[in-house]
């Protein structure tokens, strides 16, 4: 790594380079932060040794707690506490309405985009609900290295799409975390396991959690975690086990109590219950359990036989998506050989047996399904950052497409397309004088608009007015190693970058993004400017090492005198990237820019000129000297 | 839609010709516009025009070798994948994740014998549409009636596996002729069996998708090329 190239007592900002990147599992049930060093992944534990962190959040009058306290005070304030936020993110009002019953929240009506609670008094985007996780995660693992956390890996389920992608980002951004990348689940949790036991050839992770489905198909091969395909359903999940025990309750009890209407609070305290239940019943044949509230009081008994079948219908939709990935992997359910199950609920034993059926093999779950996904993030975190010669390669798990006329859709990006990945396409205009046009992109795999989910509307401004159709506009879609999208568009004929408008359907402006830094953080400011800071002295310190080699190759190039003055202008940067003056550091970087043009053009001249000599005259007449790799096919 | 090959340039500026000496955008020193790297201060250095072929260091031809494919593919990821300059500064970033994104579209070209056809087609200048087509050929009309008709009217699991097996086969014969094709250089033969194979792996997933109706299909494996 370049940065760490630098002599001892030199190192411009120990603060920066010291600063450990770990690995975020953000889950719809519990959270985890894992750190890793030397390739051997750990997860930080508080003091009474518990890694996990229920993705519990409570709103109390002036604090907000999260994790084991906050799900106490389920109990006592449910009205207060948010649990499973993940399932809203990059969520709209809409997507809520359709898991109506589902959710024991109580929302905005009258919010457009993405979705806010209504909570204590607050109203509150998912977002921010998730950086209060995150900011927990960062506080243990700074007290647990003792010193400070500024950089992550964070997990987010293979199904999610881009909205749901930027949301997670923005939150982590909101908590003070710069997000190296974004992983998927079980490529994260592939990485923990391929490295743990070198295995080799095609595997299948399932990762059933809280709220969320993946299944994905990889094949590794020396430190190569190649994902091949990858499906799921982004609101499936133990939850939803919750849900059907939960419904089995509250309509025994409407039936004992006359009790028939279901407030959010019973909700919430009939979803614990159930929770405690399927749990129970992973290990047990049969429990009973009371639930209470609104002075009544009713029991309920539930065995294995009943709650497998309440459950089937999701097993069953998880073993249909495994059959069809495995499908769009061009393979065959016998040319897997392994399965890796993560994610908690993996543990219910129905899960595990029709895992098993469907593979034919038993499948692996030797590292803790609620750890793996964080360990595998871990890891990932030190390859970024200390380097690694292992190499995941992901892919869209969702086609990106187009509304066309008559609202049908034109896919630009298939799904399972390895990513990053970028696809041009023309539009023109339809009437003369036309000088904006709107864009709709949306991401699924149907052949309607109103099918797939719609990620964004962008406005292509300044186009030049010419007749209709004479104008020829390329857009440019973009998928980065993170799976979120850029469009950047361009008029042909002109030659003029065309201003790109966007309008996330259910992300959140700029503006709020804004207002959200400087309302939640006292400390917005200086966190925009640290991070301002780190960009100019990771700038700065590129330039002090490209300027160093320059002078290592080509130094003879320099009488003494200007040597001088080049080691002045050096030493000077160097000097400023110590200080926390971001104006000094930018000054002095152009200063350097500057005093060695010359050089750079010296290194120039004599470049071309060895270039030219090792090309004779009959050759450059053919024309081989600027097509030297022709020559050598 | 654009061609292939006016994608493969995408990023590309004029005059980075692989013989032309660049002035690396870090160090400002001279760099072969061939070398991928600086070789003074190592920098990444920005993605010149290339076609697929050579940008994974393959023969151009429409035989290729798979393995090697991966090989090289798995390479190039390891030296300019975004994971590798994930602390290097913002410039640097965005060259890698150009990059990253065109290794990727040449191994997606050039893994899928369609879409390599195609665009060892649109090499030597000829466009093949991305839409839908009319069949000029009538030979090759006739047969694509008949066996959609066929498929119509395949009752049961067994009489669809059949459709599927036959398609199968002459999906593997048709990559064949289209190699021969192009390894004489008869680009008008090439073309049209590239239509040919493109009827025929639309028949063959129609045929998968009517297998599904039957309950768990076997998979046919799709003949490598």
């Amino acid at each position: 790594m370049l940065l760490d190239i630098h002599e001892p007592g030199e190192t411009p900002t120990p603060h920066e380079t010291d600063s450990t990147a770990v690995g975020i599992d953000l889950g719809t049930t519990n959270s985890l932060v894992a750190v890793s060093s030397g390739g051997k992944p750990e997860v930080l534990r508080n003091i009474h040794g518990e890694g996990l962190v229920p993705s519990i959040v409570a709103y109390d009058a002036d604090q907000v707690v999260v994790g084991y306290a906050a799900r106490k005070s389920l109990a006592d304030a449910p009205e207060l506490v948010v649990s499973s936020i993940k399932r809203l993110m990059g969520r709209g009002l809409e997507d809520v309405k359709r898991l109506a019953g589902a959710l024991p929240f109580e929302v905005d009506e009258s919010a457009e985009g993405m979705v806010r609670l209504k909570l204590a008094g607050r109203t509150l985007t998912p977002v921010e609900v998730s950086a209060e996780i995150l900011r927990t995660l960062k506080r243990r693992a700074e007290k647990s290295l003792d010193r400070e956390v500024t950089r992550a890996v964070v997990t987010v389920p293979a199904y999610f799409d881009d909205a749901a992608r930027t949301a997670t980002k923005d939150s982590a951004r909101l908590a003070g975390l710069d997000v190296l990348r974004l992983v998927n689940e079980p490529t994260a949790a592939a990485l923990a396991y391929g490295l743990d036991k070198g295995s080799e050839g095609l595997y299948a992770v399932f990762d059933l959690g809280g709220g969320t489905f993946d299944v994905s198909i990889l094949k590794m091969q020396k430190g190569v975690f190649q994902v091949l395909a990858t499906g799921g359903d982004s609101a499936l999940g133990g939850d939803d086990f919750d849900h059907a025990i939960a419904e089995r309750f509250l309509s025994e009890r409407a039936r004992d109590t006359g009790l028939d209407e279901t407030t959010p609070v019973d909700a919430k305290l009939a979803l614990e219950t159930a929770r405690s239940a399927k749990e129970h019943l992973t290990e047990n044949d049969n429990g009973s359990w009371s639930l209470g509230g609104r002075g009544t009081q009713s029991v309920h008994t539930l065995d294995t036989a009943t709650f497998d079948t309440l459950i089937t219908p999701l097993v069953d939709r998880t073993i249909e998506i495994c059959l069809s990935v495995v499908e769009d992997a061009e393979l065959n359910v016998n040319d897997i050989a392994g399965v890796v199950l993560v994610g908690g609920s993996t543990r219910v034993p129905q899960v595990r047996r029709r895992v098993a059926a469907c593979f034919g093999c038993e499948p692996l779950a030797d590292i803790d399904p609620d750890e793996v996904v964080a360990l595998g993030a871990a890891l990932q975190a030190e390859a970024l950052t200390a380097g690694s010669d292992t190499l995941l390669l992901d892919v869209t798990p969702l086609s990106l497409g187009l509304e066309t006329m008559g609202g049908v859709v034109e896919k630009v990006i298939h799904r399972n397309t390895p990513i990053p990945v970028a696809m041009a396409q023309e539009f023109t205009t339809y009437q003369d004088g036309q000088t904006a046009m709107l864009i709709h992109v949306v991401q699924g795999e149907r052949e309607m608009v109103d099918q797939n989910r719609s990620l964004a509307r962008f406005t292509l401004h300044d186009i030049p007015p010419l007749t209709a159709g004479a104008a020829r506009i390329h857009v440019n879609f973009a998928l980065d190693a993170d799976g979120i999208l850029t469009v950047s568009a361009r008029e042909q004929s002109t030659s003029i970058e065309q201003r790109v408008e966007v309008k996330p359907s259910y992300g959140l402006s700029d503006e709020d993004m804004e207002s959200m830094l400087r309302d939640s953080m006292k400390h917005a400011r200086v966190d925009m400017e640290t991070r301002m800071l780190t960009e100019s002295r990771v700038e700065a310190q590129r330039n002090v090492l490209a300027l160093r080699a320059a002078l290592d190759a080509d130094g003879d190039l320099l009488r003494a005198i200007e040597r001088r003055s080049v080691e002045n202008a050096l030493a000077g940067l160097e000097k400023a990237m110590a200080t926390p003056d971001r104006e000094l550091i930018e000054g002095w970087i152009e200063k350097l820019d500057n005093e060695t043009q010359f050089f750079a053009e010296r290194r120039m001249d004599r470049g071309i000129r060895e270039a030219l000599a090792g090309v004779s005259v009959d050759d450059l007449e053919r024309g081989v000297g600027t097509d030297a790799d022709s020559a050598a096919e | 839609m654009q061609t292939e090959a006016q994608s493969a340039e995408r990023g590309a500026k004029a005059g980075d010709e692989p013989g032309v000496v660049r002035a690396c955008w870090s160090c400002r020193g001279p760099v072969p516009a061939i070398e991928l790297f600086c070789k003074t201060c190592e920098a990444l250095q920005a993605p010149i025009a290339r076609d697929h072929f050579q940008r994974l260091d393959l023969k151009r031809a429409y035989d290729v070798d798979l393995e090697r494919l991966d090989h090289s593919y798995f390479r190039y990821q390891r030296l300019l994948h975004p994971d590798r300059f994930a602390t290097k500064s913002a410039k640097e970033r965005a060259i890698s994740l150009q990059h990253a994104t065109d290794v990727n579209e040449a191994y997606e070209v050039l893994r899928d014998p369609l879409r390599r056809a195609e665009y060892l087609l649109s090499l030597a200048g000829l466009v093949i549409n991305s839409g839908e087509q009319t069949i000029n050929d009538l030979e090759l009309l006739t047969d694509s009636m008949e066996r959609r008709e066929a498929l119509a009217e395949a009752n049961g699991a067994a009489k669809v596996d059949e459709i599927i097996a036959v398609a199968a086969s002459d999906i593997a014969s048709c990559r064949t002729d289209i190699a021969i094709a192009f390894a004489n250089q008869n680009i008008d033969a090439a073309a049209s069996l590239t239509t040919r194979l493109k009827y025929l792996q639309k028949l063959a997933a129609e045929a998968r998708s009517a297998r599904a109706r039957y309950g768990a299909a076997p998979l046919t494996a799709t003949p490598g090329s």
